[in-house]
């Protein structure tokens, strides 16, 4: 079956993947909410600029990055004067590209399933005593649960499936960035390497199909008959 | 314990006006549809704010636009029954019912549950009730929250000629039993006649 090479790249891809969108998560809910809830001057180009990694070519987002997080640049000079570190070349810097690019998924989703929920049921719980807060928890939040998931799932299969900004931003060193799509690719290039692009595309279509039945099932359960697919 | 209100605010072209003097029982806003009744059973709740005028219950203020007083709709203790049941979906009939319900609070659980005759509902989903049940349960919900006062919108709306009977038989007894203040809302003449210890012409 799998290599121990080729387990280490799934569990690698995996771990991108699943820090990428648990980490982007809050700001995902964040702008979602903003978007959905809330009127401000300037919504429109907010909602412009979240959508832009979905459209702008990958390899323009991932050099972008790279400006940024360079250790002469704005967000990666930070990093290196406060942790003494990079992300360039190393597993977080793929999950920074997977997250950038999983993000307009996630916001569109939850922002969807949040313009879905009955403002009038949130009346209804304050009215029945419940604070701003205890209405968030027990009311908007479960019911806009099922958009939630669907927001995970699908930023974890476009993370996955990052290949442009993430070759771009930290190159395709192997076990350190190389995930999936990167490894496939090399295999690729290398002569014989047809039966690795094999199991590796199996791997990556039978962890997406996983993922997506694993969050129906948990739609189906919290949501009662609201679902993902 | 009864309502004094007096609100004013202007909804996109109509101006909302409702002047409510203070006195006892079941006061019934009697008026045609769209003329703005439910806006001013939000603006008793909290949930539509008033530009000018007053809103007190008994011995509380919930609003006073010259005193700058504003409750949030959790502080007022308003049991508000809406024209539509407005059940969490998300939550078996049992929970709807407790979900205002403090523990330790004075209302009896068992005995709003056997008043309005849902014990046998308390463990369906809210979808699956009909809406004669529907109504009930959002009634026992509203007393349950141990409420100073009931709002009811138009409570027999929606509901065929024999579940009208029922809740309008079992609103009797809501107002002779709890001794809450009630403030109903209704188009519908007769209704308003039945219930009503005094009628105010809205619209």
């Amino acid at each position: 079956m799998l290599s121990a090479e080729e387990w280490s790249i799934v569990l690698l891809s995996l771990r991108v993947g699943g820090v990428a969108v648990l980490a982007v998560l809050p700001l995902a809910f964040g702008l979602a909410w903003l978007l959905a809830r809330t009127r401000f001057p300037g919504k429109l180009l907010l909602d412009a600029l979240v959508h832009l990694p979905l459209v702008v070519p990958p390899v323009v987002t991932g050099w972008i990055l790279l400006l940024a997080f360079a250790p002469a640049g704005p967000i990666g000079g930070l990093i290196e004067r406060w942790f003494g570190a990079t992300v360039l070349f190393r597993w977080s810097g793929a999950a920074i590209a997977s997250a950038v690019m999983a993000l307009p998924l996630m916001v569109r989703a939850i922002r969807l399933s949040l313009e879905a929920v009955d403002r009038r049921l949130e009346q209804a719980a304050r009215s029945l005593g419940a604070g701003p807060w205890r209405t968030f928890a027990t009311v908007t939040l479960p019911l806009a649960l099922p958009g939630v998931l669907a927001g995970l799932v699908l930023g974890f299969a476009r993370a996955l499936g990052e290949f442009g900004a993430t070759i771009t931003f930290v190159s395709n060193v192997p076990g350190e960035t190389q995930t999936l799509p990167l490894a496939i690719y090399s295999a690729l290039q290398l002569p014989g390497g047809e039966g690795q692009v094999l199991r590796l595309s199996a791997l990556s279509v039978a962890i997406a199909l996983v993922a997506l039945l694993g969050s129906e099932m948990v739609a189906r359960r919290a949501g009662r008959g609201t679902h993902v697919l | 314990m009864s309502f004094d209100i007096d609100v004013r605010r202007r909804l996109g072209e109509t101006e909302i006006a409702c002047r409510i003097e203070p006195g006892a029982g079941v006061t019934v806003l009697f008026g045609p549809s769209g003329a703005g009744k439910t806006s001013v059973l939000n603006m008793v709740a909290g949930l539509l704010r008033p530009e000018r005028g007053h809103v007190r219950v008994g011995e509380r203020t919930l609003f006073d636009a010259a005193a700058h007083i504003d409750l949030p709709p959790e502080a007022r203790r308003a049991g508000y029954v809406f024209q539509e049941p407005r059940l969490f979906p998300h939550l078996r009939v049992r929970a709807n019912l407790l979900y205002g319900h403090r523990k330790g609070a004075v209302s009896d659980v068992d005995g709003v549950i056997g008043l309005l005759g849902i014990a046998p509902l308390l463990d369906r989903w809210p979808r699956t009730l009909s809406g004669g049940e529907a109504k009930r349960v959002a009634i026992g919900r509203a007393l349950l929250a141990d409420p100073a006062f009931l709002l009811l919108d138009e409570p027999l709306a929606s509901l065929d000629r024999p579940r009208r009977e029922e809740i309008l038989r079992l609103l009797e007894r809501l107002r002779d039993r709890s001794g809450l203040p009630i403030l109903l809302v209704t188009h519908d003449r007769s209704e308003a006649e039945r219930l009503g210890d005094r009628i105010v012409a809205f619209g």
